[in-house]
């Protein structure tokens, strides 16, 4: 039972039907004993691994396994923002990568994300942080990424009503790149999964993986609530929880897991048109289509599986908004959240093979997965069905850190929760 | 989140700087790179109970290691790090 390709044909005619024509977009079966592929993790990332997989490399015998529902964790939990502003070689590439592939997402998939490529604008507000933001925007057009390097009256001209006489913070300028935006988040879930779905990729959720069986040294199965099931290769794909299950195959990783919280206010006019992120602090603003300013800032900083944070980063983040735009103290707070981040011990992800033969790491994503999704399956997918890493994701490797070769954006050195 | 420093009485968590896991231990100087890498970068990185170091900077600035359960953020125990150091030392 294929879903239906969605096109206008199909639009029409199901609103002559009084749209009670329309059928569940993917099929629920259950799991078979055997696939080429497992894939550990049914997030944005494993159900592209999966799409990719079937679409570019033609293997079909494919199971997602998602212990609870498809597009549950952080896929659903982030801010929505998509982007490919970067500074340094092995991170430029692969997310200019990402964001050529959101361009053409949903033509490929079939679906509609909401791909809106409204911009990112990152503030400065010093000497010193404008030629940060000049040596990024530099070394962003070098690699052939968009970058304009806005002073105070062009910023002005865009977002009126931001404080730019703060005393402490006041606003010198921007970096924006205009092809940065925001997609809408969940359906980037659902569209992968229905593609993958049609391609025969078997979407198994409520699908707990307990263990990993190893013999030989060699990968050969997963131990779930729902039975063994062997696989040639296995590919982990569950950021968040990447060290509990690295573990079962006894990998120790440079990862932590950290809480991140998002919020959504209430809903109001369009008025906020791009993406924005504060400088003097950490704090990133988009609004939703539905009108809700959608913002965030700091991970809390402190190892978390709870899913939930604290009050003090909701103030800090709250004070950062109010210093950016003080009119957003009028608004209140609608929704608040918080999802798992793997930080990583440089602040950049692992897409590599692991010391267990037939065992794929996809991991590490700290708070920047979501912009990665697309190209993250690309180049896991390559991993997988080739045995070597994609080009512009060959600087993430798992022996990155035994060797010195990180990629620290920040500088901040192996502690998680300064990146 | 409040912890109860053993000084200062329970604060809540902003007072505190996180600095990490407690029970990874420095190598001695001419110990194999793999040691110096295995205490720099890989972490058991529990979904329960973690023994972890805070430091109460706005406080008595003691060291803590606080033992904390990942899924629920309850507080299980609170020390001053350096009397676990100076009874680790005393153990060994």
């Amino acid at each position: 039972m294929l879903a239906e390709k969605y096109s206008i044909v199909s639009v029409v005619a199901q609103a002559l039907r009084g749209q009670r024509g329309w059928k569940p977009v993917w099929r629920e079966p259950e799991p078979r004993a055997e696939y080429d592929v497992v894939i550990v993790g049914g997030g944005g990332h494993g159900l592209a691994t999966a799409w990719y997989l079937a679409s570019q490399h033609g293997i079909t015998s494919v199971a997602v396994l998602e212990k609870g529902y498809l597009g549950s964790g952080n896929v659903g939990r982030n801010t929505t923002i998509v982007r490919s502003n970067y500074l340094l070689p092995g991170n430029i590439p692969f997310y200019e990568h990402s964001l050529k592939l959101w361009e053409g997402l949903e033509r490929d998939i079939n679906y509609n994300a909401m791909v809106s490529q409204r911009g990112v604008l990152n503030l400065f507000h010093s000497d010193a942080q404008r030629d940060a933001y000049a040596r990024r925007g530099n070394a962003m057009r070098l690699h052939g990424v968009d970058a304009e390097l806005l002073d105070r009256d062009a910023v002005r001209r865009l977002y009126p009503f931001f404080d730019y006489d703060n005393a402490r913070f006041p606003i010198q300028g921007g970096l924006l790149q205009p092809r940065g935006g925001t997609v809408r988040h969940d359906a980037v879930a659902w569209g992968y999964a229905r593609a993958a779905d049609r391609r025969g990729v078997d979407l198994i959720q409520n699908c707990e993986v307990t263990g990993i069986r190893v013999e030989g040294g060699r990968a050969v199965g997963v131990e779930t609530g729902r039975g063994v099931i062997r696989a040639r290769k296995i590919g982990l794909a569950c950021a968040g929880n990447s060290s509990r299950v690295a573990a079962m195959a006894g990998l120790r990783l440079p990862i932590e897991s950290h809480v991140l919280q998002a919020f959504v206010s209430e809903g109001i006019k369009p008025l906020v048109d791009g993406v924005v992120t504060f400088g003097a602090g950490h704090f990133y603003m988009s609004q939703s289509d539905k009108g809700g300013l959608v913002f965030g800032g700091d991970i809390d900083g402190y190892n978390s599986y709870a899913q939930r944070g604290n009050l003090p980063v909701v103030e800090d983040v709250c004070e950062g908004g109010m210093a950016l735009m003080p009119g957003i103290g009028r608004l209140r707070l609608l929704r608040q959240w918080g999802g798992l981040m793997d930080m990583s011990m440089d602040g950049s992800p692992i897409i590599d093979r692991t010391p267990v033969e037939g065992l794929y790491l996809n991991a590490g994503w700290c708070y920047g997965g979501f912009k990665a999704t697309p190209a993250s399956g690309w180049c896991f997918a390559h991993l997988i069905a080739r045995d070597a890493p994609h080009p512009v994701a060959t600087a993430f490797r798992l022996d990155r850190f035994a060797t010195g070769h990180l990629i620290d954006e920040k500088g901040a050195g192996a502690q998680p929760n300064l990146h | 989140m409040r912890i109860a420093c053993p000084f200062c009485g329970p604060r809540g968590s902003e007072e505190y700087t996180y600095l990490g896991d407690a029970t990874v231990r420095r190598p001695e100087g001419d110990a194999p790179s793999e040691a110096w890498f295995a205490y720099v970068y890989l972490r058991d990185n529990p979904a329960g109970r973690h023994r972890e170091l805070w430091y109460h900077g706005a406080g008595c600035r003691s060291w803590l290691v606080v033992e904390r359960d990942m899924r629920s953020h309850d507080i299980l125990s609170v020390a001053p790090a350096r009397d676990m150091a100076l009874a680790r030392g005393r153990a060994a």
